[in-house]
């Protein structure tokens, strides 16, 4: 049988119910006696909480739960992926707007936003932390009490985390170069505004509790939430039905602990549904001020990179700072550099937390060294595409010392990209061209787990702890079994979301699942494949050694079966099923300066050419090209989906998104009106996606993972572009109208 | 006390007598009390478009009309679009394109699809994207979407 499934696009499992209305979210399972919960918050970041009254809120009719911090255990539980930092209702103080102090439940949303808004909270509005500069001021208040971290010399400091990587020595090869280029660069705040608002609901559920969220982590969130409760694994039932989207933003624990107390408090199932403001509130990408320093030849052959960025995480640090340490750990780029040196700050604000986002802390320093690449490429006189392919790696090559060495074609990917805008052709007046590379690591350790279940009558289940949040897991995984157990693609079913019924998988990130849960699909299908060998050995008289079976069949020595003709004759009468089990795993390794290794790498060249009306400054892309290096797509119609969603989500932080806050540090554009994201009618007038495709990542048949290449290097592209094309020079993102117009109002004169 | 008032509505062809709250939503009344999940929530002040449904013949974002004013209405959601199970033309080719990805703006995005080509049965790229720009997708299928609709159009006029 040929390879028919793989590198096919099969329907979307999955696909009917959300085509139809019938697909259901967390928000559309419907509860006995559920209570509806309503946040309640206040109108400024930081301030002191003096008293709580409840009693009016309590009073409306239906109410059966206001509860405040005064109701939790005390000292009032706190959890977080990293540190456990962050309490389950505000202690003391609030720390950012939008941080819930109490909660309603009641039987309606009538009342529990009526009886919300009757919680009186005296309070005190207090100076706060809204910027890097604020918050690394000698005299700056302290955004988080240091007892939360005892025997940190950095507890008395806004800095969480300072992370110091690089090689060779930075000050010997400054002295030697022929050229030094720096800049600085500022990444906005800007949020994952998926469409679907995250939701949770918990319910007491025997001696247990089961609780539903939309979350790219149920095991994770399993694993909080027993620490929490003090219950056993076995006890805490995670619902995690498909996220509608989630973007990194709901890869951790937000407010499932506070509806889950509120559910054991008042015996009854809680359920909260977050507002579109309120998830703005929520989760946020990290802000960042980025500058480097980076030496050259005259030839354009990179000498040395002094990279050092202030990553503004939030209040809590949710797995912020973990975004903080990987991004810019590669922020020296996918280049051959003999001497690097980086510094990063993770630093507290009184600001939302932020967290996991498309990119992980990536895009940021890439917005920085691909644009500096780009000023270096016009001091040097080089080309900007031949500077990149100057100092790429090739294939094999270690660029980052200790680590995964260059895992891919990148000159390949390059190349495809710049020859898509027809790079090096002459343009039009008015018009430029700009290019960069994105670089990301993928998953550095990792463990999933699946069970495949081969059916009498040849069907599958597949079991598959992946959150199917619109990267199409779900299909991906119905093809390789599909493929290896000889089944009809719709003959597959694959069952997530249910801790109680499917097995571990570590978390859905880092666009791991293809790879590492595909990997551990694929061996439990070999684990049903070596039980058919050893039937087909039985039934035939032949010694396994002489059988083969791949791929959907069964291979004798003198012919070849499809595997249901020795499935059912081996079953016999009484039917019942092979189960076979697969584990894959990525093990730590403690002397990495990450804890491990890239899985691989996502590697991106994005390539535009854009127009800039000068009276208005604002930007039309005329052609954006991205090509990504997938290894192989297993799927490619879900490949290229991917590609350009986070192409055109690129295209957000770069042209339009970003907060705008008050000097309380309220998020003034606060909702769909005041912050855009881009439309149907915001994109590019070409979008040309490809893929480079070698079979050589380390997935199923040659796979690597690649839903997020394509936003990391949009926006110095873009600004490339502008600047080739106006000359406006721009280092702070987002390229708005405005901005663009004052930067060519101040633009040096060619 | 919670004022309510008697409406009749006739949804995805169905009639409904009922008694709502007078300051809940049209989309309030679709999900809480008819238990039809499919119309989202989302913004809840008319940008996102997730929550579009079709009255009268007209594509609304149903968050931001009373369910009061819908009295008497002929309201069609995604749920109406497949009465007896069978995709329709153009869920079939939201389907054979990839345009569902997440699919959590999908029912909005089919409605307003829908509506469009009931208006304009051969729509050009630039009048399906005007024509969908209402309904935002952050998993950003815009183009997939587009073909679908395209298709759709193509595939009713052979």
């Amino acid at each position: 049988m040929s390879t028919s499934r793989i590198g096919a696009s099969p329907t979307r499992v999955g696909g009917h119910g959300r085509v139809t209305g019938l697909q259901q979210y967390v928000a559309d399972i419907r509860l006995q006696d559920v209570l509806q919960v309503k946040l309640v918050t206040l109108d400024c970041a930081r301030a002191r909480i003096i008293s709580i009254d409840t009693s009016a809120a309590e009073q409306v009719p239906g109410v059966h739960l206001v509860m405040t911090a005064a109701d939790l255990p005390q000292p009032v539980p706190r959890f977080g992926p990293q540190f456990v930092d962050r309490p389950v209702l505000a202690v003391g103080e609030t720390k950012y707007h939008g941080e819930p102090v109490a909660a309603v439940a009641a039987d309606t949303k009538d009342a529990a936003e009526e009886a919300a808004r009757l919680v009186r909270v005296e309070h005190e509005e207090l100076p706060a932390i809204f910027s890097v500069a604020a918050a690394l001021d000698p005299d700056a208040v302290l955004v988080q009490d240091p007892a939360i971290r005892p025997n940190d010399p950095l507890a008395r400091t806004n800095v969480l985390r300072e992370h110091r990587f690089g090689w060779g020595d930075v000050e010997a090869a400054a002295a030697s170069a022929d050229l030094v280029v720096e800049g600085s660069y500022v990444f906005p705040m800007v949020t994952h505004f998926a469409i679907e608002p995250h939701g949770f609901m918990a319910a007491p559920d025997g001696d247990g509790i089961a609780v539903w969220s939309s979350i790219q982590h149920p095991n994770w969130l399993q694993k909080i939430l027993a620490k929490l409760l003090d219950l056993p694994l076995a006890k805490v039932r995670v619902f995690a039905p498909d996220p509608g989207g989630g973007f990194g933003g709901k890869q951790h624990t937000k407010f499932e602990p506070l509806v889950a107390f509120m559910a054991l408090e008042t015996g009854r199932p809680c359920r909260l549904i977050l507002t579109l403001e309120e998830t703005f509130q929520a989760v946020r990408r990290v802000s960042t001020e980025v500058h480097v320093r980076t030496g050259f030849r005259t030839d354009g052959t990179l000498v040395f990179r002094d990279v050092e960025a202030n990553y503004l995480i939030g209040a809590y640090a949710d797995i912020a700072d973990r975004t903080v340490s990987k991004g810019s750990y590669a922020s020296c780029g996918p280049y051959r550099i003999p001497a690097a040196r980086i510094l990063a700050r993770s630093i507290l604000s009184h600001t939302p937390p932020s967290t996991a986002f498309r990119g992980f802390g990536n895009p940021q320093p890439i917005w920085a060294v691909e644009s500096n690449m780009d000023d270096a490429a016009r001091a040097l006189g080089i080309d900007p595409l031949e500077l990149r392919l100057r100092n790429l790696p090739r294939k094999g090559e270690a660029f980052i010392p200790y680590d995964t060495p260059a895992d891919g074609d990148w000159e390949q990917t390059v190349r495809r990209a710049a020859e898509l805008i027809g790079w090096g052709t002459p343009l039009p007046p008015g018009r430029g061209r700009g290019l960069a590379v994105g670089m990301k690591s993928g998953p550095t350790t990792g463990l999933s787990y699946s069970t495949v279940r081969l059916l009498a009558d040849g069907s599958v289940v597949v079991y598959a702890g992946t959150s199917d949040m619109g990267q199409g897991a779900r299909t991906v995984f119905a093809q390789i079994a599909a493929e290896e157990l000889g089944a009809p693609h719709d003959w597959v079913t694959v069952v997530m979301g249910d801790t109680a019924v499917v097995p571990y998988d570590q978390q859905t990130s880092a666009s791991r699942s293809t790879v590492l849960m595909g990997n551990a699909v694929l061996r439990a299908c070999r684990d049903v494949q070596a039980q058919l060998r050893a039937m087909a050995a039985r039934l035939h008289g032949v010694d396994e050694s002489e059988i083969v079976v791949e791929r959907g069949v069964v291979r004798l020595p003198d012919r070849v079966l499809p595997i249901i003709d020795v499935l059912k004759p081996g079953l016999g009468r009484l039917g019942g099923e092979l189960i076979g089990n697969g584990e894959m795993r990525k093990d730590a390794e403690p002397d990495h300066p990450l804890g491990g290794s890239a899985a691989f790498f996502e590697f991106n060249c994005t390539a535009i050419e854009a127009e800039v009306d000068e009276a208005t400054g604002d930007v039309t892309l005329l052609r954006h090209a991205t090509v990504s290096d997938v290894g192989r797509a297993i799927n490619p119609l879900q490949v290229r989906a991917q590609d350009e969603g986070a192409a055109i989500q690129g295209l957000g932080h770069t042209l339009m998104e970003h907060y705008i806050f008050d000097e309380s540090g309220r998020i003034r554009n606060l909702g769909a009106i005041d912050y855009r994201i881009p439309t149907s009618m915001d994109l590019p007038l070409e979008l040309l996606s490809e893929t480079v495709e070698n079979d050589d990542g380390p997935g199923p048949y040659g796979s690597k993972g690649m839903s997020e290449g394509a936003l990391l290097c949009v926006a110095p592209a873009v600004a490339a572009a502008v600047r080739d094309a106006t000359g406006a020079v721009i280092r702070d993102l987002p390229l708005t109208p405005e901005r663009v117009w004052r930067a060519l109002q101040e633009r040096p004169t060619r | 006390m919670i004022e309510t008032c008697p409406i009749e509505l006739t949804v995805n062809g169905r009639r409904r007598a009922l008694e709502v709250a007078v300051h809940h939503t049209l989309l309030d009344v679709l999900r809480d009390d008819l238990q039809l999940t499919g119309t989202k929530e989302c913004c809840l002040v008319g940008e996102c478009g997730a929550c579009t449904v079709i009255v009268d013949g007209r594509t609304v974002d149903s968050c931001l009309m009373l369910a009061v004013e819908a009295d008497g209405a002929e309201i069609t959601t995604v749920e109406g679009l497949a009465p007896e199970g069978r995709l329709s033309p153009l869920q079939q080719a939201f389907l054979d394109r990839g345009a569902a990805q997440c699919g959590f703006c999908i029912p909005g995005q089919l409605m307003s699809a829908h509506a469009l080509l009931a208006s304009n049965p051969h729509p050009t790229v630039a009048e399906v994207q005007e024509g969908l720009a209402g309904n935002l997708c952050r998993c950003a299928g815009y183009r997939q979407i587009s073909a679908a609709v395209l298709a759709t159009a193509e595939g009713a006029e052979r």
